[in-house]
């Protein structure tokens, strides 16, 4: 990939240069050139990106004791992660987390989206329901998950509003710190991630195919399922990254809903961080990181999202 | 098959009116386009007819049946859409076998019947492709086939060949005239192209401002204009200032002449500009108080005799070829 971004305006700019053989000795040759123009992209990437990463790697192979760690080269960190079986159960839990949080995220951002792009006939009015989603966003990630303790605790709004109103007898325990509690913040904090991308592929299908779809018969649904949901994976897909990739690396949200609870990778890292393991923990990130890449390359096998991008 | 009648047909947007009650009977097995500016109201009179907008007033008949309320797909029409409106998920076969998929016709059955129709319009080579790597006519050829697999009686083709390069809507052109020879269906045209309309049709609607101005056989459209709107869109008419109120007479039935004494003259006028077209010259003409004229000869006739600018000449034209028009 950057090979060929780095020939081609080299290639392009070949037959301009020789045509000005004047300007040549000013400007830089044409290799040159192209070097110059992905060179901030470059140094961005690499210091922010690469680096960090590299360095990860690097420790994970480190060794530590209980109040230092220093460069080595040995596998226990791996071998300890991998064979573990608190790294198994972890994982299962994390996805369990994922799978819920994305199925849900996507059925009620496929309904958000599907109802802002198709019934929702005028412009302005679209604009503004589209930034009332984004208002939740206005407040950091923190003060939206906790503001969800007073509602569902055991003397909270919800448990208190069913007792009044004879549903329940006694207050319900599962509502808060629970798997139960997590799920809900995941689909509070991500589900519009999901919003967004299916929002904007549904505004880009042509209108007139769904008069044509209705025109060869289909009814309402068959037109949601052979027209639109097909028209729309690319969205769906890129709003499952995003979910995916958010809940795989949440730490933060897992201990606050679960009351400390519930374990994640994420969660699992930050313990190994406290606890000046950084060796142990950079051996959980490659693991964790992997593991993404692997599912979102999964992903990209069922849907060409490259026409979205 | 059966004839479509719309009768004082009406589409009102709240204060707005698009269509105003028209009434048209089109032939069973007909060609018949709907001729006009934009925002004419041709295109919504198209999509009431194929139940994609909703009748204000007025009803729409198809032989004994009123179909002024069914949805599309239970009308005996189908539509072709003016960008084709193929689906860009499914591929060529799929695209044509949309409608019986939803009919729930098996695969097979429903694959060999697309099949048919991509040969009908020399698609078949095609069938696995999704549209987005086929040109303008070949999308074009595979929406005629989607459109026809439900063996409709009425063809709807909304600007069929404006998204075409003029070469290949010459060709397009024939082969629709062609195809609806050989299926004995009646297609509805919508263009606002005159030379479509008259290279097309049995039968021309000209509409403007919501309303019918005029409908007939293209050669009594063309030779006979009733309103100045008409004479004017259809071309080749001049529109004359005359004592009797506005007459119309077309440009090839002009005569000119360089004296007035021996032709009986009915106007002199200056010439202002000589455009030559190939097979004919046309002469841009001042009349004076009857207006600006144009007078078109034959090639030959006019390197014969040919006129310089500024020159004063004499025209003449027949009593019969005059038409009186309405305001």
């Amino acid at each position: 990939m950057s090979s060929s971004s780095t020939q081609t305006p080299g290639a392009v700019m070949a037959p301009g240069a020789a045509l000005t053989e004047t300007a040549r000795s000013k400007a830089p040759s044409p290799d040159k050139a192209s070097w110059f123009l992905v060179s901030p992209l470059v140094l961005v990437l690499g210091v922010f990106l690469v680096l960090p990463i590299l360095t990860i790697v690097t420790v994970s192979f480190w060794d530590y004791n209980e109040y230092n760690f220093f460069p080595a080269f040995i596998l226990e960190n791996y071998s300890y992660l991998l064979t573990s079986q608190v790294t198994l159960a972890t994982y299962l839990k994390t996805f369990k987390f994922m799978a819920l949080t994305w199925v849900f995220c996507a059925v009620i951002g496929f309904t958000v989206a599907y109802f802002l792009a198709f019934h929702v006939r005028s412009l302005p009015m679209q604009v503004v329901l589209f930034l009332i989603c984004t208002v939740p966003f206005w407040t950091s990630n923190i003060i939206r998950m906790i503001s969800w303790i007073p509602f569902l605790g055991r003397n909270g709004l919800a448990n208190s509003a069913l007792i009044s109103a004879g549903v329940i007898d006694e207050p319900l325990e599962w509502l808060l710190f629970s798997d139960f509690a997590v799920v809900l913040a995941f689909v509070h904090l991500y589900c519009l991630f999901m919003v967004v991308p299916i929002f904007n592929t549904m505004m880009r299908i042509d209108r007139s195919l769904i008069e044509a779809a209705r025109d060869a018969g289909a009814s309402g649904f068959q037109i949601l399922t052979n027209v639109i949901i097909p028209l729309t994976k690319p969205g769906i897909m890129i709003g499952s990254i995003f979910v995916v990739t958010l809940v795989m690396g949440d730490f933060i949200t897992v201990r606050f809903m679960s009351g400390g609870q519930s374990a994640s990778v994420g969660r699992v890292i930050s313990n190994e961080i406290a606890l000046l393991q950084y060796p142990a923990a950079a051996a959980s990130a490659v693991v964790l990181l992997i593991t993404v890449l692997i599912m979102i390359g999964i992903m990209m096998r069922f849907v060409d999202i490259r026409k979205e991008l | 098959m059966s004839a479509l009648e719309l009768v004082s047909v009406t589409k009102a947007y709240g204060e707005t009116v698009a269509v105003n009650a028209i009434t048209h009977n089109f032939a069973s097995g007909s060609y018949s386009c709907l001729l006009g500016p934009s925002g004419c109201g041709k295109s919504s009179t198209l999509r009431m007819i194929a139940g994609h907008e909703v009748v204000t007033e007025g009803d729409i008949l198809l032989g004994s049946a009123n179909i002024t309320d069914l949805p599309p797909a239970k009308r005996g029409t189908a539509m072709m859409f003016q960008n084709y409106a193929l689906f860009p998920h499914l591929s060529v076969v799929d695209n044509v076998a949309f409608s019986q998929k939803m009919q729930g016709v098996e695969r097979k059955t429903r694959r060999a019947r697309a099949m048919e129709l991509l040969e009908l319009v020399h698609m078949e080579a095609y069938s696995e492709r999704v549209p987005d790597q086929l040109s303008g006519g070949q999308q074009q050829r595979v929406a005629l086939a989607r459109a026809l697999v439900t063996e409709p009686q009425i063809l709807l083709l909304d600007e069929p060949l404006s998204a075409l390069d003029p070469f290949l809507r010459t060709r397009m052109r024939a082969e629709l005239k062609k195809l609806q020879r050989e299926l004995g269906i009646s297609f509805i045209h919508v263009t606002h192209s005159q030379d479509e309309a008259l290279a097309l049709a049995d039968d021309i609607i000209v509409m403007n401002n919501a309303v019918i101005e005029q409908s007939g056989a293209p050669q009594q459209v063309f030779n006979a204009p009733t309103s100045e709107f008409v004479a004017r869109f259809i071309g080749g008419h001049n529109v004359m200032k005359t004592d009797a109120g506005l007459m119309a007479v077309r440009t090839d039935r002009v005569e000119m002449a360089r004296s007035g004494e021996s032709t009986g003259a009915a106007l002199s006028a200056t010439v202002r500009d000589v455009e030559f077209l190939g097979s004919v010259v046309n002469i841009s003409l001042d009349g004076g108080a009857t207006g600006d004229l144009i007078a078109t000869l034959p090639d030959s006739r006019f390197f014969d005799q040919p006129v310089e600018i500024g020159e004063s000449v004499f025209l003449s034209w027949k009593a019969e070829d005059a038409h009186h028009l309405a305001a």
